[in-house]
């Protein structure tokens, strides 16, 4: 059992677990009295804790040890969810979080928790009630003590739990097992137990408590409190059935019904509370639950990627097959190869699909930036996400995050006012930041709105100028969106004052080059006063494009489908020059043309045509004409890179394999128009 | 690669025609041999980069090893071999005249080399080896792949 085959394991759970626990302290910050959610986290931070331990990580599991023992006293409503805890558990939640990557990153976990751990043990301090104390005194007392009557070890919290589950036909158990005096992996015994033991029902206390058995800190026995529905010799029998236990001990606990008035009868909030409890036990036996979650297994995206390739291999021999059936012209192998074409089809799609994950990887991480980043300016701010189950491929998704975070971050310092600036505009205090992702023909639009001030049109374009991004005639020509896009020119900053948010100026111009390396387009609609709208349109799929197959020479390139406005044929006598370069006149604009001869060095005999076939590119606002030799038609295709060896081509942006088995190259637009 | 050798008295070599010398690769490092295969030309690359192929779904760069060592070059025939080189996650061909034997060598036969060996820089040699009646030179992959070299390699010629 070597550690590094669980490391990737280990990795990849703590990060779920880490996104479920801060799921649900945002959802715990909005329905503070709701239990349930605390014992979520609660479950969450245990298995947190339990597996740092294991893989000897002692920051994460001292770090989760902590923020667990505040858990348990909001749990037992002996601590308020007030803003001020929650913020400290967010603090230890973001410094997991870094030890978490840390170790993902090759390093030891090791983080400097002492100020939050701390911050955590104060909380605990502040509010730790003597009842508290008391009840653990007793409990680490009674360990070694004749069997007290019952009551004696819980308090009252724990009995009334007691009493409910058996009023709904449970039974309660106090378990003790012995462990054989040799056993050398206790902790992994105690692991075993308790396994079974969940299985079976749900665990109300060990003694002594979980964190020590883990640790190892008992002699040989331990005892548990049960509320199970299985009968006691079922569970006596399976936990003999883990080896190295030597005996087990399984009481019934009287609660001496009904001699407690069960709690209807008590007042009201003592009704809600117990209420609530049940239900999270009845919730609670997590095997059910987990079998669910793991319908799932998890895959090297490499592996994937073998499988693309070894299917587009497949996809040759196909095209091959089709060609060699369709000379034989045989009924029979026609129809099998048409069968055969049609599985394959479908299997290109499994596959392909089998790359895509929703946006909800990206978008989960923002409702905590959103929260912490209106603290930071003052602002009230809801997030509203809609269509995170959207999905987009694997590479795309893991290259959107940062702008996004950018543009959000962009929405909520410059878009929503004050909450006394919208107050006095006469809008709600709370501003709104929705994001939205849906899916809309071959493309995915990831949309950001707020409903603050807008973009002021006139300090754009006063900006702009003064920045020399723009002149005054182009200023002119231009429409609203266009004036807007301007924000995302580089050097550009509408902000006043600049703040540690954004507004440094060089944020924008990024995100746009980002989504555009992605094959995305960024547009932006604003009305002032009222709000603003950052549209971005993604392909679904990195890894097929739709392209027009062009013959340059006797070469053949692929233009992407997404550069191309439209293809042309323009007679010899209509092309112009003019500071040394080759333009024509397109439906009234001057676009200049390129000789892809030219760019790739193909050998061009000017055929005897009078005629240049153009396909028309643009990139942004910039157009330009490609001069091919003859337009072939358009095509689905899989793009390849060319491998590490061969980079920075210019103006080649990758490869794809032909129906032939050739390979041909896919024409880069971006570089050709400056 | 350089442990490989270390590591035993004998090294596999997969032994290869450029001219009329024999050059030797070691058999660790030499994916697969192939026949001649249709290959795109990359715009804008050394000459010696003859292009990409695809090799079993994946792209392939070519390098002509000839034109690679500025040796003259000579008209691909049937005996043209690529033995395709893993490296670094990549695959990468070497386009070679004839590819003739797979060999055992002792390493005690490895002898520095000397200063010109049939034309190629030793720049890209790692040693000569001397089996029998035949010579032939140890290739040095990772200097074959260095795409700055080639300015020095040039100036040479």
């Amino acid at each position: 059992m070597s550690q590094s085959e669980y490391l990737g394991v280990f990795i990849d759970e703590s990060e779920e677990h880490l996104q479920a626990i801060n799921d649900n302290l945002l959802q715990l910050e909005k329905q503070p009295d709701d239990m349930t959610i605390v014992g979520e986290i609660f479950r969450s931070a245990h298995t947190l804790k339990g597996m740092g331990a294991t893989m000897g990580f002692e920051d994460l599991a001292h770090l989760t040890h902590n923020m667990e023992n505040v858990l348990d006293l909001i749990r037992q409503e002996q601590l308020d969810v007030t803003t001020d805890v929650m913020d400290i558990v967010f603090e230890a939640v973001d410094y997991l979080e870094e030890i978490i990557v840390d170790i993902a990153n090759g390093g030891d976990g090791k983080q400097d928790v002492q100020a939050v751990t701390q911050h955590l043990e104060a909380l605990q301090g502040k509010n730790l009630l003597p009842s508290k104390e008391g009840a653990a005194a007793a409990e680490a007392s009674s360990t070694s003590e004749e069997k007290t009557p019952a009551e004696g070890i819980f308090d009252e919290y724990e009995w009334t739990v007691l009493v409910q589950s058996k009023e709904q036909g449970y039974h309660a158990f106090r378990i003790v097992v012995e462990l054989d005096e040799k056993t050398m992996l206790k902790a992994a015994r105690v692991f075993m137990v308790f396994e079974v033991l969940e299985q079976a029902g749900d665990v109300m206390k060990s003694t002594p408590p979980a964190d020590e058995l883990e640790d190892e800190k008992f002699e040989t026995s331990f005892e548990v409190v049960l509320v199970t529905t299985v009968e006691a010799d079922d569970i006596k029998q399976q936990i003999r059935n883990v080896s190295e236990v030597d005996s087990v001990t399984v009481d019934a606990i009287e609660t001496g019904q009904p001699d407690k008035p069960a709690s209807p009868a008590q007042n009201q909030t003592r009704g809600t509370e117990t209420l609530a409890k049940p239900n999270q036990k009845e919730k609670a036996p997590s095997p059910q639950k987990k079998s669910e979650l793991n319908k799932t297994i998890r895959v090297n995206i490499d592996r994937l990627d073998v499988l693309m390739n070894l299917f587009e291999e497949l996809v040759i021999d196909r095209g091959r097959l089709e060609q060699i059936a369709s000379e034989l012209n045989n009924n029979a192998l026609n129809e099998t190869v048409e069968r055969m074409s049609r599985v394959s089809g479908d299997l290109q799609e499994i596959i392909l699909n089998m790359r895509m994950m929703p946006v909800e990887q990206v978008f989960n991480r923002f409702p905590r930036m959103v929260r912490s980043l209106s603290k930071e300016l003052g602002k009230k701010v809801t997030l509203e996400i809609s269509g995170a189950e959207t999905e987009l491929d694997r590479t795309i998704i893991d290259e959107i995050g940062d702008p996004l975070v950018h543009l959000i971050r962009n929405s909520m310092d410059h878009g929503i006012e004050s909450p006394a600036q919208r107050q006095s505009a006469g809008k709600p205090e709370q501003g709104t930041v929705e994001l939205r992702a849906y899916h809309s023909g071959n493309h995915v639009f990831i949309e950001i709105e707020d409903d603050g001030a807008g973009i002021d049109k006139d300090k754009v374009i006063h900006k702009a100028l003064t920045n020399h991004v723009v002149t005054e005639e182009e200023i002119q020509q231009m429409t609203d969106q266009q004036i807007y896009g301007l924000l995302f020119s580089s050097g550009f900053s509408t902000a006043e004052e600049i703040t540690d948010v954004s507004g440094r100026g060089v944020g924008l111009d990024v995100v746009l080059s980002t989504f555009e390396s992605l094959g995305g387009v960024v547009t932006v609609d604003s009305e002032l006063g009222k709000g603003t709208l950052f549209s971005i349109q993604l392909p679904l799929t990195l890894s097929i494009i739709d392209v027009m197959l062009v013959h340059v020479g006797e070469e053949t390139y692929a233009v992407p489908l997404t550069a191309i406005i439209e293809t042309a044929i323009v007679h010899k006598g209509d092309v112009y020059s003019a500071h040394n370069q080759k333009v024509i006149d397109f439906r009234g604009k001057v676009v200049p043309i390129i000789f892809l001869h030219d760019i790739f060095g193909v050998d061009f005999q000017d055929q005897d045509t009078d005629y240049y076939s153009l396909v028309i590119i643009n990139k942004g606002e910039k157009v330009a004409g490609l001069v091919v030799d003859s337009l072939i038609g358009q095509y689905d295709i899989v793009l390849k890179s060319l491998g590490n060896y061969l980079t920075n081509v210019f103006a080649i942006s990758g490869a794809t394999i032909l129906g032939d088995g050739q390979v041909a190259l896919i024409v880069d637009t971006n570089a050709l128009i400056r | 690669m350089e442990e490989a050798v270390a590591e035993d008295t004998h090294v596999k070599v997969i032994v290869f025609q450029l001219g009329d010398e024999e050059y030797a690769l070691d058999v660790e490092m030499v994916q697969s041999i192939e026949k001649l295969q249709a290959i795109t030309r990359i715009p804008g690359v050394e000459a010696y980069i003859k292009g990409v192929m695809n090799l079993r779904g994946i792209i392939t760069p070519v390098i002509d090893l000839r034109s690679r060592f500025g040796m003259e070059s000579k008209s691909y025939d049937g005996a043209t071999r690529i033995l395709v080189i893993h490296k670094n996650g990549d695959d990468i061909g070497f386009i070679v005249d004839e590819a003739n034997d797979v060999l055992d060598i002792p390493i005690s036969s490895i002898e520095p080399t000397p200063e010109v060996v049939g034309g190629v820089a030793d720049e890209y040699l790692r040693g000569v080896v001397k089996v029998n009646d035949r010579l032939f030179t140890l290739l040095h992959v990772d200097k074959v792949l260095e795409r700055q070299a080639n300015k020095t390699n040039q100036k040479r010629k």
